[in-house]
Formats: structure tokens, sequence, C-alpha cells
């Protein structure tokens, strides 16, 4: 049969999948090679056309400026070191992601096992708002925002991003296909509703938990709109919004060799959460453990 | 170790269905009390009643000498095993059955030494420390019955719990209830629709149809002396015979087309009669009351003993004879059947009672 050990089934044509995957891999990859040649050449440099395909040697200087001091145009430093830019990315990234699970755990759990009057309306108006995308709603809660004098503060930036329908939903199913005799044997067995929560439904959950978890994190990490409304203060930039800024200098010079290292750092740790988190981000996906 | 009293308990759904139709009995202690009927009967809503998990429109529920109507199943002091076990996943089977105790504040020592204990009479004592997925259906029942036992529970509640493994485990773990349920000297309820697992594991049994009960008995009394045509149908296989007769003036019973069955009944009105299979005979049976002729339609030798398949008179009923050994008459064979006075069932044909 096929693949057995020692004789490799090869069926005629093998090598046709192996091509294909090649040649993806190359159409993905070129650009972020690009990138990374063009973060180590000097402006000068990029500006020859072709532009040389092969590491220059101003890595050590590019990325290192960009780090401390920050990009801009022309020589004028109008953004925060990429650093911290990525420590506040980093925050609100995490703070998104967290409060959004623990949030809608929370929700989906009483939404699922009580009952509380108007449960299906309360549900309903959770799965309504799936259909209003923050960019729907944005003047009104940068309002609300503004009200509460949250701008410019890692609490104007995270809290209206928190709360959110999609987390809920996915729990929601989740949760509906833990048996309800495992309920009723954590009754008979003395839990509460809390201690069902904590020894049950969250262990239970870890899976689901985890794919979120990297789906939020880089739906937080690649916000731009809402950071760039409500953050005035530079000290606040996201690397999202840094890299925006660098690009757009109002007739000054862009220095793309920093715009690319800046750009191929703010790459790196959604990459990290992806690689590090995979194995649970599938079987979260794909597996009800029961 | 409690009686369990049932008082008129009654359930209504929320939509207005009337699943227990007000219940009345008592499970004495140390009882294993069967509660068969087939799906939808109320069973296992009663059950569920008696646990806690469904809240009693009217009547009471009494475990020992407590009403425990508003008590949580957690405070009524019973353990359940589940037709799919629940067990919880992410536990390993010493915390499954840990569990249950951790949360009543049950010392870590004593835990422990309970949890072993009944490790122990389960044979599961090499399992512990696994998952509940990485055991047998059969074992995972096991695991279900230890978290039952660790709890030393008033009484045991079981729904349905063999419905989930294959025929042969099935069998033995029926058995194996049995004797640890006597051993243990428990009170126990156990759901059933399997009529056999009911036959085999109760002291009592109590038949229920449409949120009714039937009858009330010990497995051989409701056997041998069924109250009604559905418990007559119910418990044994093959069922009993049912068909209709009708009295005539001096009280002679006869089939639908006019063929006389021998048998007298002094009842007014139409009458349905009863006979087991294993009662009824093609040979001669020395004074025999039910004598009736008619003709083979099908013999379904099963080894031991034969099922033969007769249509009585000339139109039917169609009715099954046990027959010992081999028998091969072929279709179409004109027979006698015959069964003596005392296996003659009658019921009313109006209510379906016995008279």
């Amino acid at each position: 049969m096929a693949a057995s050990t020692g004789d490799t089934y090869r069926p005629k044509g093998y090598w046709v999948p192996h091509v294909v995957i090649a040649v993806g891999i190359l159409i993905t990859a070129f650009p972020l090679w690009v990138a990374f040649v063009a973060s180590t050449l000097t402006l000068g440099q990029i500006s020859q056309a072709p532009m040389q395909l092969w590491p220059g040697d101003q890595f050590w200087v590019v990325w290192k400026d960009v780090l401390e001091v920050g990009g801009g145009g022309g020589g004028r430093i109008i953004t925060a070191p990429v650093s911290t830019m990525m420590w506040n990315s980093f925050v609100m990234a995490m703070v998104i992601a967290v409060g959004k699970i623990v949030i809608s755990l929370m929700s989906a759990y009483a939404i699922v096992f009580f009952r509380v009057p108007f449960r299906t309306f309360f549900f309903w108006m959770i799965f309504v708002t799936l259909m209003l995308p923050v960019e729907v709603r944005i003047i009104p809660t940068l309002q609300v925002v503004s009200d509460l004098g949250m701008l410019n503060s890692f609490a104007g930036l995270t809290v209206p991003l928190i709360a959110s329908a999609t987390a809920t939903f996915m729990f929601r199913q989740f949760f509906m296909t833990i048996p309800d005799e495992l309920v009723e044997a954590a009754k008979i067995d003395g839990a509460g509703p809390v201690r069902f929560f904590f020894d049950i439904v969250l262990p239970l959950s870890r899976t689901t938990i985890a794919a979120l978890f990297v789906i939020l994190f880089i739906y937080g990490w690649n916000q731009y709109l809402w950071p760039l409304l409500v953050t005035t203060n530079q000290n606040l930039d996201t690397v999202v919004i840094g890299l925006a800024k660098q690009i757009d200098t109002a007739g000054g010079v862009t220095e793309w060799n920093k715009v690319m290292a800046t750009a191929l750092l703010a790459l790196l740790p959604p990459m990290l959460v992806v690689i590090l988190m995979q194995r649970w981000f599938v079987k979260g996906l794909v597996e009800t453990e029961k | 170790m409690a009686e369990v009293r049932l008082n008129g308990v009654r359930k209504v759904y929320a939509g207005g269905v009337e699943a227990v139709k007000g219940v009345s009995f008592t499970v004495p202690d140390k009882t294993f009390c069967v509660l068969v009927g087939p799906s939808g009967c109320g069973k296992s809503t009663l059950l569920r009643l008696v646990a806690g998990l469904e809240t009693i429109t009217s009547g009471d529920v009494l475990i020992g000498d407590d009403r425990v109507n508003d008590k949580d199943p957690s405070d009524r002091d019973i353990a359940m095993v589940f037709q799919n076990y629940a067990l919880y996943p992410h536990m390993s089977v010493y915390e499954n059955m840990a569990y249950g105790l951790k949360n009543r504040g049950t010392s870590k020592a004593d835990i422990d030494k309970r949890v072993k204990e009944a490790a122990k009479i389960l044979a599961i004592e090499g399992f512990l420390n696994r998952k509940p997925r990485q055991l047998s259906g059969g074992q995972r029942q096991r695991v279900a019955m230890g978290r039952a036992i660790v709890r030393q529970p008033k009484a045991f509640l079981f729904d349905e719990p063999l419905s989930n493994l294959d025929a042969k485990l099935r069998v033995q773990m029926r058995v194996e209830i049995r004797k640890l349920q006597r051993n243990l000297g428990v009170t126990s309820i156990y759901v059933t629709h399997d009529q056999l697992e009911a036959m085999t594991l109760g002291d009592m049994l109590v038949v229920m149809n449409g949120g009714v009960i039937e009858q009330i008995g010990s497995p051989l009394e409701v056997y041998a002396d069924p109250a009604s045509t559905f418990v007559a149908t119910f418990i044994g296989s093959p069922p009993m015979n049912v068909f209709p007769v009708s009295v005539d003036g001096a009280g002679i019973l006869s089939l639908a087309d006019g063929t006389r069955v021998g048998a007298t009944s002094d009842h007014k009105g139409d009458l349905l009669l009863g006979l087991r299979p294993e009662n009824l005979t093609i040979d001669d049976l020395p004074g025999a009351t039910f004598v009736a002729t008619g003709r083979v339609a099908l013999m379904e030798p099963l080894g031991a003993e034969t099922l033969a398949y007769i249509t009585l008179g000339t139109s039917g009923p169609e009715i099954i004879v046990r027959l010992q050994g081999h028998a091969t008459q072929p279709p179409g064979t004109p027979v006698t059947v015959r069964a003596a006075a005392s296996a003659i069932h009658r019921f009313d044909a109006k209510t379906g009672r016995k008279v």
C-alpha cells in the first residue's frame, strides 16, 4: 500500500505539487526579501534602478537608528523610536485580545448556561453587532471616548475595541457542544456556577481560547484607523501608525530603508504569536474535545 | 442508606406536556428498583425529578425522612450514573472521582482513601492517572460508577447506564452492577427501556407507560401476572400473545371467525386473551383449557428451541408458540394449540386491564 515503511509510494508526476509549492513560496517570500535587502542599503543605493537584490552593509546602522531614534522624512524625526511603538502595539494588542476573551467568555457563559429573561434577545443583540464593524460606529465611539476624557491614553486605545461579538459567538458555539449531562454531573457533584466555570468550562475552552487569542492579537496589532483618531501624542503611536507616518512625509524624502526595517519589525510579533501557538490554533479550530 | 418515597409526583413542562402524571411508590432501603418502559414514558423524567435536575410540579419526593423537593441536587445525598458517563474530559480518573468530595470539603486524606477503595472495588486502580478519553467504554462506565460510590450516598440513580456499551460488555456490566449494589447495600433506582435488564437487575420493577405506572412488583410477579396488556407485551421476549375474543351468553370464548378456543369467562363484553409463547404447546396436553385449531405459518429454529408462528382458526390472529428442540412442520400444517388454565390471562378489551 501507499507510503509503507521503506517503500515510498510515488505516483506519476509527484513532483508537480512540489513545483507548485516552491513557486508559491517564492512569490510569497520575494517581497519580504526585497524589504530586508532595502533595509540594509543606503537611500542612494535604493534609488538606483534596478535595485540590487543582495544585502548591503547598512543593516546595523539602519536598524539601530530605527529602533532607538525613530523615523521621519528628510532627516526630521517625526515618530517615536520603533522600540517604543512596538511596546505600544504590544500592550494594545494584548489588552484587546485578553479583554475580548474575558468579556466574551463571560457573556457566552451567561447566554448558554443560564435561563435569564430575554436570553435570546440579548444573544441576537450581540449577534447583530457582528454586522457593525468598528468603522461604522467610529465617530460616535470617538465622541464617547472623548467625553470620558480617554483620548491619548491606553484606555482610549483599547477599551472601545474590547467588546467582541465574534468571540462571544465562537464561545457560545463551543459551550453548546458541552453535553448537558456534564453540567448535571457537576451539579450533583456540588459545583455551583462559579466553580463550574473555573473547574470545567475554562479548562475545556483552552484550545478555543488559544485559537481566538491568535486571531484577536493580530486583529489588535493591525489596528490603524482607531489609534489614528484617538491618539495625537507621539509617544502613544503604534507601530502601524508609525509606519504610515514614515511614508507620508509631506514633501520630504521618504527614507525607504528605515520604512522597510520598521515594516519587518512590525511583522515579527504577530508572526511569533502564530508560530508559537500554531498547534493550539489548529486544535482550537478543528477539535471539539469531548 | 435510606428508602426513597414518591407521593403523587407530577411533572408538567413549560410547553404544557405532562411527562409524569401523578406517580407514587416507595423503594425500600437497600432495594434495587428498576423503572422500565418504552422511550417517552416518563421514566427518565421521574429519575431526574428524584435527582433534582428537574423541578417537581406537584407531589413530594422523600429520601430517608427528608422532603427534598426544594433541595439542590448536591444536597440530596444522591449519586447519579449517566448514559454517556458524563466524565470530566480534562480531569484524570482520580480527579473525576475526587471532584464531588473536594467540593464538599472532604479532607485530602479521606478523599484519597475513598477513591483508592472505590478503585479497588471496580478494578480500575491501574487507570487512576489516565484521562477518560484513554479508556474503553466499559472502563469509563466503571469510573462513572466509581464517582458515585466514593460519595457514599443514600441512593444511586442510574440513567440507562449500559446503553452505550456493546452487547457482550452490557451483559458483563449488568452482572457487576447487580453484585456491586448487593455488596454496598445502597438503595438504587435504575432506568432502562430494556426489559431483559429490568428482569435481571431489579428486586422491584416499576413498569411505566405514558407518564403513569402500569404495574409495580418483583420481576417474576410482573412476568407471571401482568396487570395490563401493556405490561404483558412489554415484559418477556418474545412477547405474550394478546388477541381479541368474544364472549357469548354461555360464557364461551371464540375468535373473530367463530372458532371456539375452549376457555370460558363470566366477563360481560369482549376480552383480550393473553398467552405466553412458552406456555403453549402443539402437542397433547391432558386437561388443557385453551384448545384452538390453526395452521403453521412459519417455523423459526433458534437451536435450543423453535418459534412457531401459528395462524389460529381460519383467518388469524397469528400467535407465537415456543417449542422445545426442533420442529419442522411445513407451513400450512394443521395443528392444535393448547394451554393449561393457569397460563391464560384475561384482559378487558376496552381498558386493557386484567379481569
